[in-house]
């Protein structure tokens, strides 16, 4: 029933709400390095989609899987110990402190031995060599990582964010709508770092409401509509009228 | 866009500012030195050693509690309960080895046992049944106080043991006697710093302070380091405790009422934000020595204590005016 090529695998998901069934049987296929986008119109099960896939809430029923593995995930850690990263829509930074603070934020590297396990001494120096790398490494162009969060503009906030789960992600990097709040010239900069992701060899999952943004850079559509996938197309084979005449239930495949 | 339109040597001059820490983080030892200066020139009795480790004296109660008091504040809560937390374990450690006649230093650790209990109580209301800090600290401050004054019949305990006393014992600088209860605390500011700075822990209750939903999301314990900072805070109010029993050399069922409020001034004069996440704990020594170097000069300028009190809250307002300001402009 599953096959292992697939990096993330979702098969029969159903989640309801009192009478309310959010998934109604939802299937979901990741492929190694690829940029998959999840549109749908509200209420269409998008976001219990990716909260399951997040570990944010648990599917009544259904199974999940991870390299052909099945997994369970009772919450985000669940999740983030397998590897799965989210790219929060709030970007869940903490503004006052440093770029470096933020990108290990709640695993920080400690000093090696009994200075680092028993007084959870912090070993500031590496991991300040640590973000300069990564954040050189998908090219985000920023000074200091000891300057604040706050003091840095969305895009670049959410630079910060995206590199925090890039650096961690062992399989996925989730991200829910990262250029909502974002000028044109800053989504272009994100979309940018979407690419250099999977550059990296790592999936991405990419939740929109911006078609434009979809079509630019991602591989495949997850397509869902009325608590189900309506449909999976890639990128190159379909138009963008016909997409979301598909998403709001115009035209069916 | 206004950014095209500043010239070079505007930048020049922006980077400059931007590079130096907030006016949070100096202006409070800025204002200290001021005071100094101004009260030195107004009595030649002020700037000598033994009027200085006077000062020190007469701040080191509540600048200890202010320890505790910024560890919660840090992490955007506020402990009212403080001071009477501290009488009610002074009480107990003075009448469990007057009364009881128990070993001194296990009447110690009684006290500071009865301080962690109020301080797990507030922790975990606050943490798990989710109620407003204020509100939680309001009541236990009574109850508290009300323990206080029925367990001691609001007698004052005298006749302690020495073994109670050591930390107001004095030693010799030169010409000056400094108490052993102001080095320790100044042992534990540093010691406060140091672990906030450097420790994975003393990092999280920042976090804490600064976005509680993304320290939960990136995986901090943050339940559990709420209620360790509540009772780590009502620990050091035990100390604070032992230390005013050794300063007095008696157990006062009526010290620390007003120092919930002292303490929170001494911490809002310090520059660490009530909003949470923000603040250096040396500011809050500075911000408590602000305090004692105004009572302090105003006294030997013959000023009557009313007004000191006027130029505390006046401060007061100030501080916090300057702290929601420096947010405004984020």
């Amino acid at each position: 029933m599953t096959t292992a090529s697939f990096v993330m695998e979702a098969r029969g998901l159903i989640k309801r709400y009192g009478h309310v069934t959010a998934m109604d049987g939802v299937d979901f296929e990741l492929l190694p390095a690829e940029i998959l986008a999840v549109i749908g119109d509200n209420g269409a099960g998008k976001s219990t989609l990716i909260k399951a896939l997040s570990g944010a809430i648990v599917p009544d029923e259904g199974q999940l899987f991870l390299d052909g593995k099945p997994v369970k995930f009772r919450n985000p850690v669940d999740a983030r110990r397998q590897g799965i990263e989210t790219v929060y829509q709030d970007l869940a930074v903490a503004p006052a402190m440093t770029i470096a603070e933020n990108l290990f934020l709640g695993r920080e590297t400690r000093r090696p031995g009994i200075l680092g396990s028993l007084l959870q001494l912090l070993d500031k120096k590496k991991m300040q060599a640590d973000a300069v790398a990564h954040m050189q490494d998908l090219r985000i162009g920023i000074r200091s990582m000891k300057q604040a969060v706050e003091t840095l503009s969305g895009g670049q906030r959410q630079g910060v964010a995206v590199a925090r789960s890039a650096a961690f992600a062992r399989h996925v990097v989730i991200m829910d709508e990262p250029t909502a709040a974002l000028g044109v010239k800053e989504s272009n900069m994100v979309l940018d770092l979407i690419r250099r992701v999977r550059e990296r060899g790592l999936p991405v999952i990419l939740i929109s409401h911006n078609m434009p943004h979809v079509f630019e850079v991602a591989d495949r559509i997850h397509i869902q509509r009325l608590g189900k996938r309506a449909a999976l197309v890639k990128t190159s084979e379909i138009k963008m009228p016909d997409a979301v005449a598909i998403m709001t239930g115009a035209m069916t495949v | 866009m206004s950014a095209p339109a500043t010239t070079p040597a505007h930048t020049g001059l922006r980077s400059i500012f931007d590079n130096l820490p907030p006016v949070t983080t100096y202006g409070p030892l800025l204002a200290l030195i001021a005071a100094c200066v101004f009260f030195a020139s107004q009595t030649d009795r002020f700037l000598t050693g033994q009027n200085f480790s006077l000062i020190l004296q007469q701040v080191m109660v509540v600048g200890v509690m202010a320890i505790g008091q910024t560890l919660v504040i840090l992490t955007a809560g506020i402990d009212l309960s403080c001071g009477m937390v501290m009488a009610l374990g002074s009480i107990v450690m003075t009448k469990f080895a007057v009364d009881l006649g128990i070993n001194p230093y296990l009447a110690i650790l009684c006290g500071f046992l009865a301080c962690i209990a109020f301080g797990l109580l507030n922790g975990a209301l606050i943490t798990y049944i989710k109620l407003p800090p204020f509100i939680v600290t309001l009541g236990t401050l009574n109850i508290a106080f009300a323990l206080t004054q029925i367990y001691s019949k609001s007698q004052t305990v005298t006749g302690l043991p020495d073994a109670m006393l050591v930390f107001g014992n004095t030693f010799r600088i030169g010409e000056t006697a400094v108490t052993y209860g102001t080095v320790l605390m100044l042992g534990m500011y540093l010691l406060a710093w140091f672990l906030l700075r450097e420790t994975a822990p003393g990092r999280h209750v920042y976090a804490l302070g600064n976005n509680p939903e993304a320290a939960r999301l990136m995986g901090i314990p943050a339940k559990r380091l709420l209620v360790l900072v509540y009772t780590i805070a009502a620990l050091i109010y035990g100390i604070a405790a032992l230390l005013s029993v050794a300063r007095t050399g008696v157990g006062d069922p009526q010290a620390g009422q007003t120092d919930n409020l002292d303490s929170i001034t001494a911490v809002v004069l310090g520059g660490t934000s009530l909003f949470g996440g923000r603040g250096v704990i040396l500011g809050t020594l500075i911000g408590a020595m602000i305090v004692g170097v105004f009572r302090n000069g105003l006294t030997l300028m013959g000023v009557q204590s009313v007004y000191q009190i006027l130029i505390t809250g006046i401060l007061v307002i100030l501080a916090v005016t300057t702290d929601q300001m420096s947010r405004r402009r984020m």
